[in-house]
């Protein structure tokens, strides 16, 4: 029976953490994910949980031990933000180029300078190329929903790759907000007992981990981690019906939302998403065909569905909370090639918005749709990326 | 079972770091590993820093290692094996692992003194229970000799060269063996494979202890010291004999010097043969050479004094 609850983000998460009973933890602070793994310490403390912590003194040893505690064999988990997350950039490929299903919840936070705490994409945008699975989270439920589900899609035989599952610092996961919990029963037997593979304990089988490899095999290495995203998508869509089974709820690639009839659309990751909901639905109203499609799976990301769901839209925004100096926003280039493919493309828009926190209002889902609507009727645009939002 | 340390047994026992490794001819790291391993009697996993023994020990689907082995990156053997161990622990714990295991990192000194060490550090506070061995051949030698904080005071490098107006390095060496036993760990040591009966003894000494244990042993390189490659064992015997590389231990916090020269030679007898000092024996750099074997004499003063009093 599920459990109706008041939790923060980080609260939910650290139980789906909990409930999926991992082996190892390490454990570094840092704003705003410090308390999800400070409530992950408590269960430890409190023996709700047979988790050996390990309590490094750096992200970069946080990753390096985790990798060493995967490779011997047995489920790993860590957390982390921002310039945590950043210092782990090395040990990530690593993570991922061996193979090790670690799962981390990324709780985003803007990246310095300036120095910033709050909630933006700067830092798991960062990490979009280290070969980790990425999800994305719109609230606490989410978050919990997609943490349990994230064990057994990098977890699965097919895959081994590791799992970030990503939500709004602050706004999520500091917020108070009313979700379900799963029971740990049935939270247990939806994960399973990890399964090892070529485990380092295993001292009947030496292994050796981390080889040099040059112009020889390196490059079918990385074919081999390419192929095997490919094949990550499917997992996700299999896992997400046992869960709706188990749970109720639906969870896909990507979320649409009033997506099947609409003209204009935003595109939109996590917290930010829930506002223009309540947006769509003003501009539905007033008879205009809004809609809105939320990301989900960004790594691999799902270019032929995305497409397909946005190809009878006559202009869509995609909003990024987060930049690529210099270029686009990183969704904004996703989208726009997925769309490529298409014979009758959407115009497209990209906007910056939300960065180190700022507050996104329904005011700026209501500027960018209307500035869509003039879009799809005139056909012409303004301008290709700008920030909104921001002080003149 | 336990192993004597009497070269008849111990050519009994199987090499867990086999032949067939790319380590250049005469470089002393390969030893220094053959002989740690030869004396730890229990199962073993190890974690390898990126550097010369990595990359020359597992190309492709070749490995030279019979036991599990992990290399990630390079300024983190110690956090990796870290988790391996934390692994080890849980699954014990948990029931579903019997076996005692002990766990080695191998880094050399760039990736042990310079961008490894919060890595070590860290590992040494926690308290895991693993032997970090570092094999100091004194720079970074498989990027091409460049400057570490193990570098000798005086020595040429690729990036301290000797020059007209600057003589090598001018600082002086890191003293890591010191730093890890004020970490107040259980057992640190500095062995040489020269005194290959007193390293093995410490490393056996250093399995005994639950916890964090570190070792510092010298490693000679004939590309990075310009020496001959058949005197690797010759330089860490006057390494030693000159006090540049005292053989000490500490114990619990007790400094203990595990063997003291009959007759302790000149600092230069150790670095004449060397390649990498030989702007040294310039009539214009005589000042630094002095400084050196000052340098020698006052910590091997001090490490005297320290076993003296028991501290």
């Amino acid at each position: 029976m599920a459990k109706i609850v008041a939790v923060t983000g980080n609260e939910a998460v650290a139980n789906a953490l909990r409930q999926a009973s991992p082996d190892v933890c390490a454990i570094y602070p840092i704003t705003p994910q410090t308390d999800m793994m400070q409530k992950y310490a408590s269960f430890i403390a409190n023996g709700k949980v047979s988790t050996e912590p390990i309590l490094v003194e750096s992200e970069h040893s946080s990753m390096s031990a985790c990798i060493g505690a995967s490779a011997a064999g047995g489920r790993v988990i860590t957390a982390t933000s921002s310039q945590g997350l950043a210092l782990m950039w090395e040990m990530l490929h690593i993570a991922s180029g061996d193979r090790l299903p670690i799962i981390m919840p990324v709780v985003n936070r803007a990246l310095s300078a300036p120095l910033n705490i709050h909630g933006d994409h700067s830092d798991a945008m960062g990490a979009r190329d280290t070969g980790w699975i990425q999800i994305w989270s719109e609230n606490a439920q989410d978050a919990y929903d997609n943490t349990i589900q994230a064990f057994r899609i990098g977890e699965h035989m097919d895959i081994r790759l590791p799992v970030m599952v990503c939500l709004d610092g602050f706004i999520i996961s500091h917020s108070i907000e009313r979700m379900e919990y799963l029971e740990d029963a049935e939270v247990k037997n939806f994960v399973g007992e990890f399964k090892n593979f070529l485990p380092l304990l295993d001292l009947d089988k030496p292994k050796s981990y981390g080889p040099l490899i040059l112009t020889d095999y390196y490059h079918e290495y990385k074919r081999a981690q390419h192929e095997v995203m490919t094949k990550v998508k499917n997992v996700v869509l299999d896992v997400a019906k046992d869960f709706e089974k188990m749970s109720g709820r639906k969870y896909g690639l990507f979320e649409s939302y009033r997506l099947d009839d609409a003209d204009i659309a935003l595109v939109i990751l996590n917290s930010a998403a829930g506002t223009s909901k309540d947006v769509i639905d003003s501009f539905r109203n007033k008879g205009i065909k809004a809609g809105l499609l939320k990301p989900r799976l960004f790594r691999p990301f799902p270019y032929e569905e995305v497409a397909e769901a946005l190809k009878n839209t006559k202009a869509v925004c995609v909003m990024d909370r987060a930049d690529s100096f210099g270029g686009y926003g990183p969704m904004f280039m996703e989208i726009s090639s997925a769309l490529y493919q298409l014979k009758e493309k959407p115009a497209l828009i990209n906007k910056i918005y939300g960065l180190g926190g700022r507050d996104y209002m329904p005011s700026h889902a209501e500027l960018v749709l209307n500035e869509l609507n003039e879009i799809a009727s005139s056909g012409k645009i303004r301008i290709v990326k700008e920030y909104i939002g921001v002080r003149e | 079972m336990a192993t004597g340390l009497t070269l008849k047994e111990l050519s009994k026992k199987e090499d867990r770091f086999t032949h067939g490794h790319r380590m250049c001819s005469g470089c002393g790291a390969p030893t220094v590993v053959k002989m740690v391993l030869l004396a730890t009697d229990y199962p073993v996993i190890a974690s390898n820093a990126t550097g010369c023994l990595e990359v020359s020990s597992c190309i492709s689907e070749y490995t030279a290692w019979k036991i599990p082995w992990i290399h990630t990156a390079f300024e983190n053997a110690a956090a990796t094996i870290s988790g391996v161990e934390t692994m080890y622990r849980s699954l014990k714990k948990q029931g579903k692992i019997d076996k005692d295991i002990k766990f080695i990192a191998f880094g050399g000194d760039g990736g042990t003194y310079d961008i490894g060490f919060q890595s070590l550090s860290g590992a040494m506070e926690r308290g895991h229970d693993m032997l970090y061995v570092c094999y100091d051949n004194g720079a970074y030698m498989n990027t091409g000799i460049q400057r570490s904080s193990a570098t000798p005071l005086g020595a040429d490098t690729t990036t301290c060269p000797a020059g007209d107006v600057i003589p090598g390095k001018l600082r002086s060496r890191k003293n890591l063996t010191k730093i890890m036993g004020a970490h107040n760990i259980p057992y640190a040591a500095q062995a040489s494979p020269s005194h290959w009966m007193d390293l093995m003894k410490k490393v056996k000494k250093a399995h005994e202890f639950i916890g964090p244990k570190f070792m510092n042993i010298l490693a000679p390189c004939n590309r990075g010291w310009r020496s001959q490659t058949n005197d690797s064992i010759t330089l860490s015997k006057l390494a030693v004999n000159s006090c540049y590389w005292p053989l000490y231990e500490i114990e619990d916090g007790v400094t203990k010097i595990t063997y003291t020269p009959k007759d302790k030679v000149p600092v230069a007898d150790f670095m004449k043969p060397q390649g990498r000092f030989k702007h040294l024996f310039a009539p214009a750099n005589e000042w630094l050479l002095k400084k050196v074997q000052e340098e020698v004499d006052k910590e091997w003063e001090k490490l005297k004094k320290q076993a003296e009093c028991g501290c």
